[in-house]
């Protein structure tokens, strides 16, 4: 994941056409993206195709708790709402959330994890035992008392809380990446002929690493989508704005479980499902993109019946850290210490695709 | 050994940070919640101001240093302040009636989630093209599913439809708690929708993460070797490739615990688990303060020490690491 990126935009440069670009992103990635699309589709255009107002109360006794029916296609709540209405509202809410979540958050990891790599010593080892602490705290429980004590929990506080929260793993991720390329040869040209520490961060370090950022955004949105949710269940929202996790709930609130109303909870649930699908297929995509060995055998050639892969890229010698007294002192508190030393295979920043 | 102390400041400093951001925070944000409780509750007397804010700890005497001391004493001897809803219960007795709930029927689930998905994605990653490897997608999909949703889904077919399980509570209502074979079974029984629940959801996490290690270090050449050496294929995937694999998924492990204890917590509330969960909803929709802070800190602290715990077995599971704190 760390050495891969330059070798990435190579084929795709060539193609150059959309259609050869799209035949050649991994299969898991197409399904993201269509899944992500359609919801996006549906945030843009939903409010204005709903049928009905979705806090709209009809009185009519028929259509207290109904069943799904043509005039109510996914049925109505105990005081005769619009459920299908009510989930196309939603979705624009809970999608925009999650989309400014993930670029305020990314934002932070982005200046925070370049910032640390790049002045290195002390700071970078100060920036990470902060970011590191920021990671082991658990986040829910921490989200639900900064909201529990604000008087608005509108959708502007949510989203200024989730992102307070939601960038140390990207901030991590990136300051690895940026520590990994500082050290390539390009770099010490642009060192050389005389670029300015900004433009060197802006045009060389961070288009380098658009993969991972993007990966990153991606995994913020899913971070923010689930919490939002979760905290709407939880009646941490402004209950009476109509977003998938008020929807939701209602339903619990108002027991559409026991009274069998199915149609309630599962649209809205399904929807969230969906949309983590399509964040995670999307992610996998890039991580794909990104590695090739985790791309499907299908990409692999068949030589006497074995699996054979390309080998793996050079691997990027990672020239021992210079970080001064008081910054070897901060690092030695941290589980990466354990790996120095210049062992191969340091397992130190593989976290994965959670 | 240095290596644990020095992780074990690490997460002393952790702790430290979540106790000063729990200590800052009802005295940071704008609005006053002694005021968002007396709102809240309509028929209260003027009175009652000075009361709640004594219960909150928010107008208390002496400078901010001095609450602040005051304060980290309070925890020390868990001692967090009286519970609103329960009026004269205290926040730490009914915090100990509810963790020992939570703390077995997470744990369990999480180490069986956890060494499921390791060992699937060890399959996975070995075949890799195989059924199991193509039915990543859909297991994608379970892990997308917020936990609550899936709860909601299981509660209905399982336990409204088919009468298979029970469909709420922690042990039959009949029976009185403690160590005999009625209660226990009763628990058992009653947790396992709750315990099935966080597996299906957190299993294709551990799963996804240990496949693409998995993928990466079966190319690495000392595994190619040991197939050329003519090694069994058990051997090479076990010895070779899953025991390298296995340190990254570790390290995953502790800093994916918040997650999946966050989501448990609120996946109690549809079962009506007598868990924090359960604890954190009341606390919540009563606006609760002291209850809420408590529980933050709680399940903080927990989160810390499963990492220590985490780092404890990779000084062990890792001979690098074994080695370098022999000569540290």
């Amino acid at each position: 994941m760390t050495v891969a990126t330059t070798i990435v935009t190579e084929p795709t440069v060539v193609t150059g056409k959309l259609p050869g670009r799209w035949r050649r992103l991994p299969g898991k990635a197409k399904a993201g993206v269509v899944l992500m699309g359609m919801f996006i589709l549906a945030a843009i255009i939903g409010p204005m195709v709903a049928p009905y107002d979705p806090g709209y109360q009809n009185p009519l006794p028929s259509l207290k708790l109904a069943a799904p029916s043509a005039a109510h296609l996914l049925g109505t709540t105990q005081t005769g709402q619009d459920l299908l209405s009510q989930l196309l509202t939603g979705i624009r809410l809970t999608l925009e959330l999650g989309l400014l979540v993930g670029v305020i958050a990314t934002l932070l990891s982005v200046i925070v994890g370049v910032t640390a790599a790049f002045l290195g010593g002390v700071w970078d080892e100060l920036l990470l035992l902060v970011t590191n602490v920021f990671l082991v705290i658990p986040a829910l429980p921490l989200l639900i008392i900064l909201l529990g004590y604000l008087s608005d929990k509108g959708q502007l506080p949510t989203i200024l809380v989730l992102s307070l929260l939601g960038w140390p793993w990207g901030a991590r991720v990136i300051r690895a990446q940026t520590l990994a390329i500082r050290g390539r040869d390009f770099i010490a040209a642009a060192r050389e002929t005389g670029e300015s520490s900004w433009r060197i961060i802006t045009f060389e370090i961070v288009p380098n690493q658009v993969s991972l950022i993007a990966a990153n955004f991606v995994n913020t949105v899913l971070y923010a989508i689930g919490a939002s949710v979760a905290l709407a269940f939880i009646g941490l929202t402004d209950v009476n704005s109509w977003s998938l996790g008020t929807i939701l709930y209602w339903a619990e609130s108002e027991n559409a479980l026991q009274l069998g109303a199915w149609w309630w909870f599962i649209p809205a649930g399904l929807a969230v499902a969906l949309m983590g699908t399509g964040l995670v297929l999307l992610n996998s995509g890039i991580d794909e993109f990104g590695n090739p060995r985790l791309r499907d055998a299908s990409n692999a050639s068949r030589v006497a019946g074995r699996r054979v892969r390309a080998t793996d890229p050079t691997p990027v010698l990672h020239e021992p850290a210079s970080r001064g007294r008081v910054g070897s002192f901060l690092h030695s508190f941290s589980r990466a210490s354990l790996y120095d030393g210049g062992l191969a295979g340091v397992p130190e920043e593989k976290e994965g695709a959670k | 050994m240095a290596f644990i102390l020095r992780r074990l400041a690490f997460y002393v400093v952790a702790a430290w940070v979540a106790l000063t951001v729990n200590f800052f925070i009802p005295r940071a944000v704008p609005g006053n919640a002694v005021e968002a409780i007396m709102a809240k509750f309509p028929n209260l007397t003027p009175g009652a101001y000075k009361a709640i804010s004594a219960m909150l700890g928010v107008g208390k005497a002496g400078s901010l240093g001095h609450q602040y001391v005051t304060y980290l004493d309070d925890v020390a001897h868990f001692n967090f302040g009286t519970d609103v809803s329960q009026y004269p219960a205290s926040v730490s007795s009914l915090l100990g009636q509810t963790v020992p709930w939570t703390l077995i029927l997470v744990g369990t689930s999480t180490v069986i989630a956890f060494l499921l998905g390791t060992g699937l994605g060890i399959m996975a990653g070995w075949r890799n093209g195989g059924w199991l490897d193509r039915s990543l997608p859909g297991l994608m999909f379970l892990q997308a599913i917020p936990y609550f949703f899936l709860a909601l889904i299981l509660v209905e077919v399982f336990a409204v439809k088919w009468h298979a399980f029970p469909a709420g509570q922690g042990y039959d209502g009949g029976l009185v708690p403690g160590w005999h074979w009625d209660f226990i079974s009763s628990a058992i029984y009653h947790s396992i929708l709750p315990a099935f629940t966080i597996v299906i959801t957190s299993v294709a996490g551990w799963m996804l993460q240990m496949r693409n290690v998995m993928v990466t270090t079966i190319g690495e050449d000392y595994v190619v070797a040991a197939q050329a050496k003519g090694l069994p294929n058990r051997r090479v995937v076990f010895t070779y490739a899953a025991r390298n694999a296995l340190l990254p998924q570790l390290q995953g492990f502790g800093l994916a615990l918040g997650f999946v204890v966050s989501g448990a917590i609120v996946m109690e509330i549809v079962f009506g688990y007598p868990g924090i969960g359960l604890l954190l909803l009341s606390a919540v929709t009563s606006s609760d303060f002291p209850m809420m802070q408590a529980i933050f800190l709680l399940i903080t602290f927990a989160v810390l020490i499963a990492n220590l715990v985490v780092d404890v077995i990779i000084v062990f599971a890792d001979p690098r690491a074994r080695a370098k704190e022999a000569t540290r």
